[in-house]
């Protein structure tokens, strides 16, 4: 065993480094947390240059990055909070589309999201299906060359500023579950295609999308007719294993400088005992995420599938995040309620951005309840 | 990073998992119960070379790391085994590391299998060692008293016998004139030293405890039916064991990450050994009361096996501390300052 990153490694996070610091500029950081917004097109242009967003495809002038230096990407992206959101649901789809999809599509679309042009929103949830996602209801009726589309999606997350939705749709209206769905790329400049803007409680918006009569031509339908759910969990295979538990480590930087710096009578909280207790623990939660995350993306780099492990990394982290944003809020005391945009707050209002946000980090991406439902079934051998 | 165990890892697991699968079932945990402390099968592991394997090669052992002992140690809790096998591993990992003629001579007799030599965990007070581990059964103990740190004597005379909770071989012992084996602050650093490693170990051995009481409740589970339906496809009963059975992958790591860098002298050492045992005995804690939880009103009955886990999850690293004390003593390694004993 070794739990270290090899010397290439660290010299690549050094590299991603001195790329935010000069990408990701106090601005931008702003006009993102005003806006609510997790995608920059500039930013992703920028990514695209370095083939950072495809960046497991070797691609002319650039080796492919292994497993390693994908995580730490991805661990450096999630603790800068850079706006990479929309770039990484691009590369779930166009992962799909290399998979199952036509040659057209294959060399339309792929290219452009490698180099950030295009942008993907995920179209999934509905109103009536959430964790059960199999009970969409969302119908795509077939026409001469085509497809008829009408429905809507829940959380369709920067729909509104991507190019496209990855649009998972009923195409048999007498199939039931997980038989006769498919899956498309709309065009949201798609007549009877709309965006309602939804605001969340950590700021960032999403949307609900409708799908109303819009006509779709056949090209852009990604799996085969009826095979959806399968191109679907290719796609989801993915999001278990981001690197969740770097944003627990930023507010625990921003919680231990808090600590550091003297109070009112002059002595630092961090000699208090309780402050320094407390600390810990949150420090603690944060060794083993970043242990069970690493594993997962570990067990991918060496061809192995973390069917329960990819979950319990997910479940981890997110969980804890939830804990230790609750623990330090605690612990700061009053002034952590100071909103991240107000001039007064703590360390930049990390802290409070902090407690929001993570509630939705247990909630998409799979809830914490879905999680322990794979990881009973996979790893304990309970029954369903 | 890499995840993967060398073969070499692989090979001391399947035989150790092997020879205390048939030398430490439930029936004969059960038959050392309450003493703690299964002659037969300590003959049998000292034979094998499970106190002689920790041990540099230059001071008459076989040179495994910490990290490799941290494997047998959790087959040990897995087994519940009625043997002192961390405490005696880091007691002669310290007299070989004090290096002095007096501990040499004392880790001579402990490598041929003749002597039972451990650790008290805890600094002295009032010339005695309270709870000193394997205390019942130890021909000699490994104490901190004041700033030295002596080799003293146990027999019948000194020590008196402690029935409790995890049916451990435990005693307080007297402290009776026995050699010194280093004195002042070098004396203070080295039994630190030791303390991590059996704070590491320790955790090791909870995890798997815990490993086995969540697969005793995974099995009852799928068995027991309920409603008309196994009881493990009600989610009030799965959630928690999804949950426990993460936090044990966690703590596993977390334990392994520690002794990996305890043993390249990293400068994490210490804290990561107090992380590990305060969290992997937190979780052991919880999933052995939930997999007892699990049997419902079986799971309080002598009779069934999870009990044993249940209490050996508490007892064994309470013989040192809680969870609050490995937070403190893991917040003074991160931040610095304070140094206030290693008791809990």
């Amino acid at each position: 065993m070794d739990f270290e990153w090899d010397a290439e490694t660290q010299r690549f996070r050094e590299e991603v480094r001195r790329f935010l610091d000069l990408h990701l500029t106090p601005e931008l950081e702003d006009q993102l947390y005003e806006e609510g917004l997790t995608h920059d097109e500039g930013f992703a242009a920028a990514l695209g240059e370095r083939n950072w967003i495809a960046g497991e495809w070797a691609r002319e002038g650039f080796e492919a990055l292994d497993g390693e230096a994908m995580q730490v990407l991805e661990e450096e992206f999630a603790r800068t909070e850079a706006p990479y959101y929309a770039v990484s649901t691009s590369m779930m789809v166009a992962k799909v589309i290399r998979a199952v999809g036509s040659e057209w599509l294959n060399s339309e679309i792929v290219p452009k999201v490698v180099t950030g042009e295009v942008a993907i929103a995920l179209g999934m949830s509905e109103p009536e299906a959430g964790s059960d996602v199999a009970a969409v209801q969302t119908r795509a009726r077939e026409v001469e060359g085509g497809w008829v589309i009408d429905g809507q999606k829940m959380f369709t997350t920067n729909a509104n500023i991507c190019e496209f939705v990855f649009l998972l749709a009923r195409t048999d209206p007498d199939s039931v579950r997980h038989r006769g769905l498919t899956t498309f790329l709309v065009p949201v400049a798609s007549d009877g295609f709309e965006a309602q803007a939804v605001v969340t409680v950590s700021g960032e918006r999403t949307n609900i999308t409708y799908y109303s009569d819009l006509v779709l031509e056949d090209r852009w339908r990604i799996s085969e007719v009826g095979a959806g759910w399968q191109s679907l969990m290719m796609a989801l295979q993915d999001e278990h294993s981001a690197p969740f538990c770097a944003h627990l480590g930023r507010a625990l930087d921003a919680a231990e400088q808090w600590g550091a710096d003297p109070g009112p009578d002059g002595t630092a909280p961090i000699e208090r005992a309780d402050v320094r207790q407390r600390l810990v623990k949150v420090a603690t939660d944060l060794e083993v995420a970043r242990l069970l995350e690493r594993r997962t993306s570990w067990m991918e780099t060496v061809g192995e599938v973390p069917v329960a492990e990819g979950p319990m990394s997910k479940l981890f982290s997110t969980e804890a995040i939830v804990r230790g944003s609750e623990e330090l809020t605690a612990l700061v005391g009053p002034d952590a309620l100071r909103s991240r945009s107000d001039p007064s707050a703590v360390h930049g209002g990390r802290i409070e951005h902090l407690l929001r946000f993570s509630l939705g980090t247990t909630i998409y991406a799979g809830t914490s309840e879905v999680q322990r439902n794979i990881i009973a079934q996979r790893r304990c051998g309970l029954p369903r | 990073m890499d995840f993967a165990l060398s073969d070499e890892q692989h090979e001391l697991v399947s035989s150790f998992a092997s020879l205390l699968g048939k030398a430490s079932s439930p029936e004969q945990v059960r038959a050392a119960e309450p003493g703690g402390f299964d002659a037969d099968l300590w003959r049998t592991l000292v034979e094998t070379g499970v106190v002689t394997m920790g041990v540099a090669e230059q001071r008459g052992g076989w040179g495994a790391s910490l990290l490799d002992l941290t494997l047998v140690a959790e087959l040990v809790g897995r087994s519940a085994a009625p043997a002192p096998v961390v405490e005696t591993q880091v007691a002669a990992r310290l007299l070989a590391a004090v290096g002095s003629p007096v501990a040499l001579d004392a880790l001579g007799p402990v490598l041929a299998g003749e002597q039972l030599i451990s650790l008290a965990v805890r600094p002295v007070h009032a010339a005695v060692a309270k709870l000193a581990p394997a205390g019942a059964v130890c021909d000699a103990l490994v104490v901190l008293d004041g700033d030295a740190l002596r080799l003293v004597p146990v027999s019948e005379a000194n020590r008196t016998t402690v029935a409790n909770l995890a049916s451990a071989p435990l005693a307080d012992v007297r402290l009776e004139n026995g050699p010194v084996l280093v004195e002042g602050p070098v004396a203070a650093r080295l039994f630190d030293a030791a303390i991590d490693e059996w704070l590491t170990l320790t955790a090791a051995a909870v995890v798997g405890t815990g490993l086995i009481a969540l697969d005793l409740a995974c099995a009852y589970a799928v068995e027991r039916k309920a409603f008309g339906a196994p009881i493990g496809s009600f989610q009030a009963i799965s959630h928690p064991l999804a949950d426990d059975a993460t936090n044990l992958d966690g703590a596993r790591l977390l334990a392994q990450e520690a002794a990996w860098e305890l043993d390249r002298a990293g400068d994490r050492g210490r804290e990561l050994a107090a992380m590990a045992f305060a969290f992997a005995s937190a979780t052991a804690e919880r999933t052995t009361y939930d997999a007892l939880h699990t049997h419902g009103g079986y799971g309080f009955m002598l009779e069934y096996d999870v009990q044993l886990h249940w209490r050996r999850a508490r007892g064994w690293p309470r013989v040192w501390g809680d969870t609050d004390a490995a937070h403190r003593r893991a917040a003074d390694a991160r931040y610095g300052g304070s140094r206030r004993g290693t008791a809990g």
